[in-house]
């Protein structure tokens, strides 16, 4: 009888029904998007904030001062220790190798350009701009293009086997090149791929594919620093604490966290005779933007649940409000309060669960298309979530129709029937 | 409800038997529409403000999210000037930047940023090493600098910061050492070590002053941190340019163009969840006041057998519905600019500023949904007789 009852009431009152429904669906979606966004929001701006370039940097242990003033070096370019070209590979085998977004190898030399006329001495960047390089059975992409995005070339990036250069905006101007022209660097012929702008430093010098700037030193296979780009955790006083006063289990701990300062120690470990430390202007400041931004997000995911839950419960309210009639009709046939109660309820929990169903569907598409219109990358909803979802959808629902329903119980039969309740 | 007693008087048509008759005077329409709407907020409290409250809370909510929305580029424009400077003055070359550089760029930031001079020179240590010393100010790289790590900052003139790759050469174990730049000598004591991970690890920093007055060189750079929009800080630039012809102006795209990147994507998913949060309000609003417009069939069916013509009880419905939505857009907006400043104080530790541009775009938007809340049940009733309804079918 009971389970009659509230199939029929919902095969009867479809408007009715439909609404609530409506309501509770479009509730669940908008909380599911809310929450699928939040919650990935924090992996999606650390993305983006890559795009402030590298955040760690790898230089030799036995490393000596530079004496650089405005991107000019003064120091001789064969003075000092290196690192080893061949080791870079395994920056993407440590732990923590899919943090890693890119990383660029760097060598300065000091060089002579121009005619024998008009001689210049300007700097010159060895570096990668989108090397292939494999490391196990992985094969990955790496360079200046993927760590310094707010490069800009006009003409064409060089390629990295290649002689090609880029000239620096500044250097193009004074000199009067174009992508295309061939220079004179140190009397070797090197032809311009393409006209290069970073508004800084770089905009005065050349760059060049590593190897031609290892050629120019005379010493093959040597980098000079590596810079790394990470996505990393925002820092806490637990990664300041120093690896080395760590007990085993805090020293694991910490190694699990992708910290700047973890990520820097293993790093160290892995390339030979190297340091690897934080570049803090970057590094430092990921975190307070990172923090800021998933705070709004959660603070909005709040307010999108609240409303969605008063939603709910308002599309709730008003359906049973609409059926005080029949509820003095059940009771003038001897129903109790109980039975009344429970029928409701039974009938808000299926709503709920139904509706949750197509919110939840429905919610994780609108995160996906968010993701996607936003980022240019997906946000997917962890299944896990649809419990807690149905969970809350259920509660709500319930907590929204509860006072409408008491309200209902309490009636006198004999008014709700004369239609004056 | 109550049980006991008889059924109180509930309706508007009640009111308007009872008192209705003895006022008929001036223009009857108007005077009587306005005491029926009045009668009928005061009698039937329960509902109205029911309907009210969903109507405050959805205006609170659109109210917030639209005023952070607004707000999120100055409130994380102020987060993102820790990066550091955005524009870089630097003198062409062979020429110094003028005497009066650095107050030419504070008139033109006026006041909004910090502006910081830095001059450089290669000297030697007393073992031949050659070594850059910046020459700057102190209390300004403190504000513009935030992420530098320093152990102790200079506290009197003779004092000087040593980058950590720099210690290594001038050994300043003993917290002296000496050195020479073109033939003079100059004895430092060394404050603290700064560690940045970047070229300021390779330098010695002094106050400008002991600089000027040890080297004779002029700063010849100067580095700014521009607080404001992108427009903003390209009307800065521009100024720059036209104030200081002799030097290059230019904007430091890695923080530029960082910042843009994130701030835009930022506000577009903050845009995404606003528009989603404000149609659950409005969504809200549409089902509280639909039922509380349906469950008044009866004024409805008493008014319309009293021969009320259906344009005076739509009007009747509408005023109601847009007083209401008016009604619940002030208060709503009045809460939501709370809700605003309470979220910019936990998330930014800075009260967000209210915008009354957003209080008609609430108040349109409240009136609108209201209006449709209220055309919606009218409509079907419309085709209803009233004896039916007054019936109870």
């Amino acid at each position: 009888m009971f389970f009659r009852m509230v199939y029929e009431s919902f095969r009867r009152q479809k408007r009715r029904k439909l609404l609530a429904g409506v309501a509770v669906t479009l509730g669940v979606a908008v909380a599911t998007a809310m929450i699928g966004v939040a919650t990935d929001i924090g992996d999606k701006i650390s993305r983006e904030l890559r795009s402030y370039g590298a955040n760690l940097v790898v230089t030799p242990q036995e490393d000596t001062v530079d004496v650089e003033i405005g991107g000019v070096n003064l120091k001789p370019p064969s003075d000092g220790a290196f690192l080893n070209e061949a080791d870079l590979p395994k920056i993407k085998e440590i732990f923590w190798r899919n943090n890693i977004v890119g990383f660029a190898p760097m060598l300065l030399v000091n060089v002579k350009v121009g005619g024998p006329s008009d001689t210049k001495v300007v700097t010159l960047l060895g570096t990668y701009f989108s090397k292939r390089l494999k490391s196990g059975t992985q094969e990955f992409v790496t360079g200046v293009r993927i760590t310094n995005p707010w490069w800009k070339v006009q003409g064409s990036w060089p390629d990295d086997n290649s002689n090609e250069v880029l000239l620096g905006e500044r250097l193009a101007a004074k000199l009067h090149r174009r992508p295309g022209d061939r220079i004179d660097v140190n009397g070797r012929e090197l032809r311009i791929a393409g006209i290069l702008s970073t508004g800084s430093n770089e905009d005065e010098g050349i760059d060049a594919p590593l190897a031609v700037a290892q050629q120019i030193v005379g010493k093959p296979g040597a980098v000079r620093r590596i810079y790394v780009s990470a996505l990393t955790k925002p820092e806490d006083a637990f990664a300041r604490r120093d690896p080395k006063s760590l007990s085993p289990a805090d020293l694991e701990r910490w190694s699990c966290s992708p910290y700047a300062q973890s990520i820097a120690y293993q790093l160290q470990g892995a390339i030979p005779h190297s340091r690897a430390e934080q570049i803090r202007q970057v590094a430092q400041n990921e975190g307070t933007v990172l923090s800021r931004i998933k705070g709004l997000m959660l603070l909005l995911t709040v307010a999108a649940l609240f409303a969605s839950a008063l939603a709910v419960s308002a599309a709730m309210a008003t359906a049973i409000f609409e059926r005080r009639h029949e509820v003095g009709l059940m009771k003038a046939l001897g129903a109790d309060n109980a039975t009344v109660a429970s029928l409701f309820f039974a009938e808000a929990t299926l709503l709920a669960i139904l509706g949750g169903l197509i919110g939840f569907a429905g919610g994780a598409l609108l995160a996906r298309k968010i993701g996607l219109a936003v980022f240019a990358s997906e946000i997917t909803i962890q299944p896990v979530l649809l419990p807690v979802i149905l969970a809350i959808a259920v509660a709500v629902t319930f907590a929204g129709s509860a006072a409408a329903i008491l309200r209902a119980v309490r009636f006198d039969p004999v008014f709700a029937l004369r239609g004056e309740a | 409800m109550s049980v006991q007693g008889p059924p109180p008087i509930r309706t508007e048509a009640n009111a308007l038997n009872t008192n209705g008759a003895q006022q008929r005077s001036g223009s009857p329409h108007q005077s009587m529409l306005l005491r029926m709407l009045f009668r009928s907020a005061v009698r039937r409290r329960g509902r109205v403000v029911t309907a009210l409250s969903a109507m405050v809370v959805a205006a609170a909510v659109t109210t917030a999210v639209l005023n952070l929305y607004a707000d999120v580029q100055a409130k994380l424009g102020t987060e993102f000037r820790s990066y550091g400077a955005n524009i870089i003055v630097v003198a062409k070359e062979g020429m110094p930047l003028p005497a009066d550089a650095l107050q030419v760029v504070e008139s033109a930031l006026e006041g909004r940023g910090i502006a910081v001079p830095f001059a450089y020179v290669v000297a030697r240590t007393s073992d031949g090493h050659s070594v850059v010393v910046a020459g700057t100010d102190f209390d300004r790289i403190r504000r513009l600098d935030r992420w530098w790590k320093v152990s102790a900052w200079p506290a009197t003139s003779g004092e000087v910061l040593v980058g950590r790759r720099a210690a290594a050469v001038v050994n300043p174990q003993s917290g002296h050492f000496e050195l020479s730049f073109q033939g003079h000598a100059i004895k430092l004591t060394s404050a603290g070590f700064l560690e940045t991970g970047a070229g300021e690890d390779s330098r010695i920093y002094m106050p400008l002053g002991d600089f000027v007055k040890w080297t004779g060189v002029q700063p010849s750079t100067i580095e700014v941190a521009a607080t404001g929009s992108t427009k903003e800080i390209s009307a800065v630039l521009r100024k720059l340019e036209d104030a200081l012809p002799t030097a290059d102006v230019r904007p430091v795209r890695q923080i530029v163009e960082g910042e843009a990147n994130v701030l835009n994507k930022t506000r577009a998913t903050l845009l995404a969840a606003s528009v989603l949060i404000i149609l659950t309000a409005a969504l809200c609003v549409l089902a509280t006041l639909t039922g509380w417009v349906f469950d008044r069939r009866r004024d409805f069916a008493i008014m319309k057998a009293l021969g009320a013509s259906q344009r005076l009880i739509n009007g009747f419905f509408a005023t109601q519905a847009a007083a209401m939505g008016v009604a619940g857009a002030l208060l709503g907006f009045a809460v939501g600019i709370g809700v605003a400043s309470w979220i910019g104080r936990v998330n930014f530790h800075a009260p967000v500023t209210p915008r009354f541009v957003v209080l008609p775009l609430v108040l349109a938007g409240s009136v609108v949904v209201a209006l449709l809340a209220a055309v919606l049940p009218i409509g079907l009733l419309r085709r209803v007789q009233p004896a039916n309804i007054l019936r109870g079918e």
